[in-house]
Formats: structure tokens, sequence, C-alpha cells
């Protein structure tokens, strides 16, 4: 067991930092969070750097243009381009982090031709149609039909928590084309160009009020059969294997990010003077302030175990664990901080000099951390049920 | 980065489990501190891992892990932390709590006192106290002294000596809140109510699942800890141990709760072991510094 870079990641890590330090200062300034064409201008930008520099998908193997990284070399990437502040995935999220493995692992060698240099590159930007308004946690009941009709699918339905609907090129659809079958079974994966005519994308307003995500209606949407990946009917599985490309690396950016915000809390709060006295004199607050650090920690060297187990081939239980655990210490994190800015917590700009803008937007934003990719409750069943081996409550 | 057991590892604390399953089933629990045992663990090495063995703070978590799982009443720590100073069973005082309560006096030859102005070793048998008539756990005697004993320095540094019982105390609680976890998920599969085994509710199965998640990170903060201790340059070992011990503390008495929660009527009787185990979670959450105290300790870094 020990937690020091071996020579080749120690020589990873400085190559990385030294062109971080180079690259970043010319960086423009980051657009306002409703500004999605100059999101995806920004973002695509930074992508088209990372590429230009061997660092775009890290973890794709070389095959397909990625630099196919080792799951500690990725880990060491997302730990130094958050600490560097460099932008993160953003629009491009689904392509690397879905969409393109997905492809890389199921798709045909003319499907990875047209989409995989793109979406490595940043020209491409994809977004994801699987949720529905009645397929949430039970995602396999979706009802979202595509019907055979030619060389074509034609599909109605209506897709739902689509990020980055408006600005994305392709989507990943998951449709039901057989409705007779056992639900897991007749779903198919499709790409979808996001012109199809018959196609309606509309924004949902967030409680941020942002529209991270929209809501998208399908009327006779026809998309050809050869931008199948996989079977007919294997949808799900297809769906499934993206998931080996994550290697414990999930929430890097924001465990790291974390740590960060528990240090410059701790710093607020020798600064803020409250009717009660300086925050930090308060004992109960400044233990809880270090308690959370201690989480943050924990999480931390968890991700460590994770990527271990990832790169020896360990099946491990981090993924739940983590997604479980991390999420509900970052609103806890949100709740103190909002404690240490006590008044000054109902601004979502900055005011009196503190940053009130970042904790009380990311306060609300945190709110969905606990609901999506897996409520807190369905992590809690996957745990019980298949690492615990507790009966299902039903069959 | 390697942040898992390597084999030798994971085959030294395998061979402890094996041992101490035979040796010390939950079952024989109730007898407390078993001399037979004791001679094994002795024999094992447990105690000498590190002068003996050679081996690290690692290694010593990873067995002291399997020790807190069997629930194992002694003098584990301050025997293991004095290693190459002292022979025999040693307990130990920290000289800095009131009331001063000392652990097994019985049973060991020295008593290892935890002074921050210089810690020394004193003969078990020329300490008196007065016995606590109800000790919390009830395996676990404790006497009442009026004051810490004299004894003679053995140049060991406080801080380091603090560091390291405060790794190793988390490391049972550790393997204490582990099993708990199994002592609650075997009874929620076999306990059925409504015609159907309990752990197939979300409301009980929910309890499991966080047992579980909070032993998982609770052990990932020891292990870092161990890591640091071992290999300052790996990282902050003070501010690791310090997590670790919090959180280790945090998992073996809130899976105390759970375990008793889970175990319904049952778990309020003497009848089933999982009072032993929350009694000892609460013991040691007061050894090595408690949960807060690590917490201002964190806070004093931030």
């Amino acid at each position: 067991m020990d937690l020091r870079d071996s020579a080749a990641e120690r020589a990873f890590r400085t190559e990385l930092r030294d062109w971080l330090a180079k690259t970043l200062p010319a960086l423009g300034p980051k657009p306002h969070h409703t500004d999605w064409p100059g999101r995806r201008r920004y973002d695509t930008a930074w992508q088209r750097q990372l590429f230009d520099a061997g660092y775009a998908g890290i973890n794709w193997p070389t095959e397909y243009g990625g630099r196919g990284a080792t799951p500690t070399e990725h880990l060491i990437f997302l730990e130094e381009t958050e600490r560097a502040g460099a932008p993160y995935v953003g629009v491009n999220f689904v392509g690397l982090l879905h969409a393109g493995p997905t492809i890389a692992t199921e798709g045909t060698p003319e499907q990875k031709a047209a989409h995989l240099p793109k979406i490595l590159t940043g020209e491409e930007i994809w977004c994801q149609g699987f949720s529905e308004p009645s397929a949430g946690s039970d995602l396999a009941s979706m009802r979202t039909r595509a019907v055979r009709d030619g060389d074509h699918y034609v599909v109605n339905g209506h897709k739902i928590w689509t990020s980055h609907a408006e600005v994305a090129d392709y989507c990943e659809l998951l449709v039901r084309t057989d409705p007779d079958a056992p639900k897991h079974k007749g779903i198919t994966w499709l790409m979808m160009a996001m012109d199809s005519p018959g196609l309606e994308v509309r924004p949902l307003n967030t409680l941020l009020g942002s529209s991270e995500f929209s809501e998208v209606f399908f009327d006779n949407v026809r998309i050809p059969v050869s931008n199948r990946v996989g079977e007919e009917n294997d949808g799900w599985r297809v769906t499934m294997v993206t998931l080996s490309f994550e290697r414990g690396t999930a929430w890097v950016d924001q465990i790291v990010d974390s740590v960060r915000l528990v240090a410059d809390l701790a710093a607020i709060a020798k600064k803020v003077t409250t009717h009660a006295g300086v925050a930090w004199e308060d004992r109960g607050l400044r233990r809880d302030i270090a308690h959370l650090g201690a989480e943050f920690d924990a999480l931390w060297a968890l991700t460590k175990r994770g990527v271990t187990e990832a790169g020896s081939g360990v099946p491990g239980a981090s993924a739940s664990v983590l997604k479980l655990r991390y999420t509900e210490a970052r609103q806890r994190l949100m709740d103190l901080g909002a404690r240490v800015l006590d008044r000054a917590a109902v601004s979502r700009t900055d005011i009196a000099g503190l940053p009130t803008g970042e904790w009380t937007t990311e306060r609300l934003n945190s709110l969905s951390y606990t609901i999506a990719a897996g409520t807190s409750q369905i992590q809690r069943n996957i745990i019980g049920e298949r690492i615990l081996g507790l009966p299902k409550e039903r069959g | 980065m390697y942040f898992l057991p390597t084999d030798e590892q994971r085959e030294l604390q395998r061979g402890v489990r094996e041992v101490l399953d035979s040796a010390f089933p939950l079952e024989k629990l109730p007898g407390g501190f078993d001399a037979v045992v004791w001679s094994t663990l002795v024999e094992t090495g447990v105690f000498s891992l590190r002068t003996e063995l050679e081996l690290g703070l690692v290694e010593a978590a990873l067995v002291f892990e399997e020790l807190g799982r069997a629930a194992v009443p002694g003098p584990l720590v301050g025997t293991f932390l004095v290693a190459g100073h002292a022979d025999g069973a040693t307990t130990v005082l920290e000289a800095r709590l009131t009331p001063l309560t000392v652990a097994h006096l019985d049973v060991a030859t020295s008593v290892l006192v935890l002074d921050s102005g210089g810690s020394r070793l004193a003969t078990a048998s020329d300490v008196s106290g007065v016995p606590l008539p109800e000790p919390i756990d009830p395996l676990t005697p404790l006497h009442e002294l009026a004051a810490a004993p004299t004894g003679s320095s053995i140049g060991l540094d406080y801080t380091r000596l603090m560091n390291e019982g405060a790794l190793l105390t988390g490391a049972l609680q550790v393997g204490l809140a582990a099993r708990l976890t199994e002592l609650a998920v075997a009874y929620a599969k076999s306990r059925e109510q409504f015609d159907r085994p309990i752990g197939s509710f979300q409301a009980v199965k929910h309890i499991c699942a966080d047992m579980f998640v909070r032993t998982e990170l609770a052990r990932a903060s020891l292990h870092s800890a161990a890591v640091m201790l071992d290999d300052p340059e790996a990282g902050d070992g003070a501010r690791a141990v310090a997590g670790a011990k919090l959180l280790a503390d945090e998992a073996a008495t809130l899976n105390s709760r759970g375990c008793t929660q889970v175990h319904g009527g049952m778990g309020f009787t003497w009848e089933v072991p999982v009072h032993y185990l929350l009694k000892r979670a609460w013991l040691q959450a007061t050894e090595f510094g408690t949960a807060d105290d690590h917490a201002e300790a964190l806070a004093a870094l931030l």
C-alpha cells in the first residue's frame, strides 16, 4: 500500500503542470452560465487545446485517438487540471464520458471514424436522451417508441433531463423497439442528429434559474438504421459498457474542489463577524468545518482506492459508496457555508466582500447531486442488494 | 501509487482473521480477557510486528482491524506501542484525562503513562486503584487512580505515541464497525416479519447500506493515515490520523446504533453479542482523543 507517485507518474504530473502553467494564463474569461453559445465556444476551444497537447480522451484507448493513460494517470490529470483551475469538460461531458466510450466499445468502424475524432477535438457535442417523465429511477421502463420503416427508425415520445440539448449536434438516444419484451430487453441505443426534422427542444428552467436541462419531444423523427449502436433490443447492455471507462474517477474534480472549499470556508469564518462574534471562535461551527474536512480527505483516499482497484482489475464497491457519501457531504458543506456566511448567504452575487455568489449558487446547485445519476435512495438499494446481498423489496 | 493492501499484507490480515475466528469466535466473547488467546497473539507476532518482523503501521493497522473485528479484550494498543521497550501486556493511562482510569490493570505487567510532559512506564503491580464496579464495557475492567504513577521515562515522543495510539484504536473501531455491519446484514437476511426478510424493506436495507458506507470511508481514511505515518513524504500524517480516528469513532458508534436498531427488541438484550461491540465502541471512542478532540486538532490545522 503506498500513496506516492511512481517515477512515470511523477513525470506525467510534472509535464502536465508545466503545460497548464503555460496554457492557462492565455485562457479568456468564463462565459456567463446562461450564455450557451458562449459556453460551447469556451468549452470546445479548451477541448481543442487539450487535443493538440495530447491530453484529449485521456482514458480512451490510443487506437481511438485517446491517450491510453493508466487509471492513476487519469486521476492525476483530473486532480492537476482541477487544482490549476482549468475548465472542466463542460458541454463535452456526454461525448467524452458517455457516448464516445460507448461508440468506441460497441460501434462499427464507420461509426467510430465518423464520431470519435470529432468528439476528441471538440467539434461534435453530444447530449443524452435517456430519462423520460415517467422513467427516472426506473429508467428501463422508458416508453419513447421507435418503429422500423425501411432503412429508418421512426421515433415518437418524450425525453427529459437532457443536458446541453440546445448546443448539441448529436444525442445518444435510448428507445423502446420491442414493447412486448421484458423491459430491459426491448431497448435500442441510437445516435440521433439534433437537427432531425420532428424534434423539438424545450429548455427546462432549473431552480437555479438556468437551463442546464431540456425536454425533447419526438414527432415522427426519422433516424437511419445505420445510426444504431449494437444490436436492436440490446441497448441496455450497450449503455452499461461505458461505466468501465470511468475507473473510479467520477468525482475527482469535485472532491479536490471540496477540499479547497473547506480551507476557504475556514478562512472566511476567521474573517466573518456576526452578532455572536467571530464565526471561527464558535467551537461547534469550527469543529463541524474540520469534521467535513476529514470526510473530504477520506473521500479523496477512497477515490485513490477505487482507482487502484480499477488499475488492478479488483472488483470494488467504491463507485456507489463515493457517489452516496460525496454528494451528501457536498450538501452539508454548502449548508455549513450558509451558517458561516449568516445573513450574507441570502445573496447569489458577492456581497459584503464575501464570496456569497459561489457559495449560495452552489448551495442551490448541490441539491441536484443526490438526485442525478442515481438518487441516494437508489445508491443505498444498490449497496444493500448488490454488495451486501440483501433481498430485493419485490419479486 | 497503489492504495490497496499488497498480496503479503492481505495474507497477513487473512492469517490473523483465521487465528481469531477459531481461537476467539464471538461465542467466547462473554468470557472477557482470555490468557490463551493473548499468548497466541503474542506468539503470532501481533505486538512485535514492527520491532521483530520489521513491518510498519500499515500492517499494524490491518492486523488491529482484525483484533477489533473479533472484539478481543485486552490492553492491545499499549502492548504494541511499547514493544521493544517493555515486555508483557502493557495498559495505557492517559494522564490528561479526568477521572484517571486505566483498563485491564489486573492482567497488565506495565502501565504506559501518556503525559505531554514526558511519557513513562510504571510497573503494574506498583499501581493501585479502585476498580469501577460497573465499567461501560463489561469485558474491559477499569480502575480509577488517585494520581498518575511516577514510573521511568522510556524516551518515546508523546505526540508520536498519541498519533500511533489513535491510529491503532481507529483500526480497532473500523474492525468493530465492519463486524457490526456483518451482524446487522446477517440478521436482516434471516429475521422475517410480514412474511419476508426484514432486509428486503428499504427502511432496514438503507440502515445496513449506510453502515457499510461509513466503514468503507473510515477504512480508506485509516489506511491513508497509516501510509502517511510510515512514509511522511506521502502526506501530512497528523492531519490524516486525526481524521481517521474521528471517522472510525463515528463509524463504530453509529454502526453500533444501527446494528442494535436492525436487531429490534433482541438488540436491547444481553442475549445477542451486539451490546458488547457497542460498549467497546463507546469505550474506545474516549481513547487517544475523542472525535471532538480530533476535530479541534484538525481545525487548528486549517
